[in-house]
């Protein structure tokens, strides 16, 4: 099920560093869409707009890494619950050898566990299933321009996960703590402000607001404390 | 595509919650369970199934266990309890013919019994043959009971005719028989001739460790059936629990929706209601979900999902941290219950979205729609559904209300509310 037609169009194979995000060039972004739902893939085909363009399908975790690896796509969205060991498997296949791809999760799950393992395995963000398609579009673009991408539930959990720690005294290390800025941040979009909201309340640029973003998902992705899978299990259980 | 449609029906309904994964991608298969096998077997068809367990020649395990059995008895211990613990092979059907066996099985045991009795001798630990005779009976008569458990001769005795029950019965009595035909010359010769204390001691030690030895095999299968039923039982509860729920809420929702095809709010309403039914049905296990009367979080999803029914909006909720429901916060409930209702009314349709989040000195609660928005001055007078339900309310409890809108520009109604309010008046505003 793998639509290679783009192979006449290598072109896109040429930008060179997606770091320069500042011109933006109106570049299609080469998604690979991994879901174990033929009809929803066809759904989020049919609303991406112009500027993606799906050049793969997958609906499992085997068939996700070989067609990632063959078709190196700018952005993978990837469904958290997948036959054969989930999005978590696909991650751990490929976010070392595949450096560039990156990964947008994209999921009708609620709960914070699947949520967190995905973004500590490497997922640029995460978004739920119910966003509409010009903001799945924007959310793609963001990821592939190396951005990160909160969903006002993940903004919740996180704020969540971190509340839930900054009260223990052992808490030292920089890594383990939101600034008090990120926390406004991510409170704005949690109120479900999209960034260019989120910059004009607190009086920064868009590009500011996705600095802090991505500090955010850093410390979420490398905190090591253990205390971050555990918050989210022991949140399933209450 | 109608063609393709109730296929991906069918395959939306009947894909598993995440279940164990199956194991990755590898090229070694698990290897084959150790049972004991039916087929081929000389005594208890251990070796055969480790053969096959191990994917080597029976011939090379059978000359191992010999050779340990020969220097220090390892083998006979390592046999006797993989024969104990290694169930029987359920895929095999017994043949006849190694039916027949059971002969030669019992030959080789007590041939073994015999030679081990004969080493013992011969490496000077002296075994009378008073003592030698009694102990090679309660050898056969021991391995007769094994036989008897066997998980084979089990369910062969339950289905087939009553003389392969009288024989089992038969082999009971024999076997218990011989142990006591085995101990007898202990018991009987105690006061006399083993006057020694120490002797008498022995002697029931031996009874009792044959008497156990005897009843062993029934409490291993005990057991063994025993977990075997019990998990068997879980299962079957847990699909019957399964197939309850679905039928009561999925299947019913979704002839509802078939019978509501014209009326798109009807059907966007029963699927979301069924939706955030299901959810929390699923990632709430053992399905107690928190008591709106006792939780802040579960009293604003509580009246999200009355907003959501009865104004068919949909409204994405997040709470962050929780705390127990006071006076002050049933106030905040209602006034975001206001707050959701006048933006389900005036949004236009627009999305919606309810944030709470707890601190340690405070609650807040952020209701937020992308309407059209309004002008709060315009706003007349006698226009209570803000001004009183919301701003009062919140005031008159020790909370603000703060309103934040402009034409074209959406809404967003801020509650805040102290914590520990309701209980003790300690918190100054």
């Amino acid at each position: 099920m793998t639509d290679n037609s783009n192979a006449s169009s290598a072109s896109h194979a040429s930008h060179a560093s997606p770091e320069e995000g500042a011109a933006r060039p109106p570049r299609t972004v080469r998604v690979v869409l991994v879901d174990d739902h033929r009809m929803f893939r066809s759904g989020v085909k049919a609303e991406l707009g112009a500027a993606v363009e799906v050049v793969g399908e997958a609906e499992d975790a085997a068939q996700a890494v070989a067609v990632i690896t063959a078709t190196r796509p700018d952005v993978v969205l990837l469904d958290v619950h997948l036959p054969g060991g989930g999005g978590r498997a696909v991650l751990a296949d490929l976010t070392t050898t595949m450096p560039d791809v990156r990964f947008l999760a994209l999921s009708v799950s609620d709960a914070p566990e699947d949520v967190i393992a995905v973004i500590r395995g490497g997922a640029r963000g995460y978004v739920t299933k119910s966003i509409t398609g010009p903001e799945l579009t924007l959310a793609v673009r963001r990821v592939a321009d190396g951005d990160a991408v909160f969903s006002p539930r993940l903004a919740g959990f996180v704020l969540d996960a971190f509340a839930a720690t900054t009260d223990v005294a052992e808490v030292d290390e920089d890594l383990d703590r939101l600034s008090a800025r990120e926390r406004e941040v991510l409170r704005l979009i949690a109120r479900g402000y999209t960034y260019k909201e989120v910059g004009k309340a607190l009086f920064i640029s868009v590009k500011t607001v996705e600095t802090h973003v991505s500090a955010v998902l850093r410390k979420l992705q490398l905190s090591n404390r253990h205390e971050l899978t555990r918050w989210a299990t022991a949140r399933r259980l209450v | 595509m109608p063609r393709q449609g109730p296929e991906e029906q069918d395959q939306g309904v009947s894909t598993p919650a995440p279940s164990a994964p199956p194991s990755p991608a590898s090229a070694f298969p698990a290897p084959p369970r150790l049972y004991r096998k039916g087929s081929g077997r000389v005594l208890g068809g251990v070796a055969g199934g480790l053969a096959d367990h191990l994917g080597i020649e029976v011939v090379v395990v059978r000359v191992v266990f010999v050779l340990l059995a020969a220097t220090g008895g390892v083998g006979v211990a390592a046999y006797g309890l993989l024969w104990v613990f290694a169930p029987q092979d359920p895929f095999e059907t017994v043949s006849p013919r190694d039916r027949g066996r059971d002969l030669s099985a019992l030959l080789a045991l007590g041939s073994l019994t015999a030679g081990g009795l004969l080493l013992m001798s011969a490496l000077g630990i002296g075994v009378r043959p008073g003592v030698a005779v009694p102990l090679l009976a309660v050898g056969i008569g021991v391995s007769l009971l094994w036989r008897q458990a066997d998980d084979a001769s089990r369910s062969r005795w339950r289905q087939v005719t009553g003389t392969h029950r009288l024989s089992g019965l038969a082999r009971a009595g024999i076997g218990a028989a011989l142990v006591l035909i085995g101990s007898a010359p202990f018991l009987a010769g105690g006061p006399g001739r083993l006057a020694g204390s120490v002797r008498g001691l022995v002697a029931a030690l031996i009874v009792a460790a044959g008497l156990a030895l005897v009843s062993s095999p029934w409490w291993v299968r005990m057991a063994r059936d025993l977990s075997a039923e019990r998990s068997a039982r879980i299962r079957e509860q847990e699909r019957a629990e399964v197939a309850a729920h679905v039928h009561d809420s999925v299947l019913h929702t979704l002839t509802l929706i078939q019978r509501h095809v014209d009326d798109p709010r009807a059907v966007a309403r029963l699927a979301r209601a069924q939706e955030r039914e299901l959810r929390g049905w699923l990632y709430r296990p053992g399905g107690t979900a928190p008591d709106p009367e006792l939780a802040l979080g579960a009293a604003l999803e509580g009246v999200v999902a009355e907003v959501e029914d009865t104004h068919g909006v949909p409204i994405e909720v997040v709470v962050v941290g929780d705390c127990p429901m006071d006076e002050g916060l049933v106030a905040v409930r209602d006034a975001a219950r206001e707050a959701l209702v006048n933006a389900a009314k005036y949004a236009g349709g627009a999305a919606v979205s309810l944030y709470a989040e707890v601190e340690p000195e405070q609650v807040t609660v952020f209701v937020r729609d992308r309407g059209p928005g309004f002008d709060p001055d315009a706003v007349p007078e006698d226009r209570l559904g803000l001004r009183q339900s919301v701003r009062g309310r919140m005031d008159r409890h020790g909370g603000r209300a703060v309103v934040r809108t402009a034409p074209g520009d959406g809404t967003e109604i801020q509650l805040e509310m102290p914590r520990g309010n309701g209980r003790a008046t300690r918190s100054t505003p």
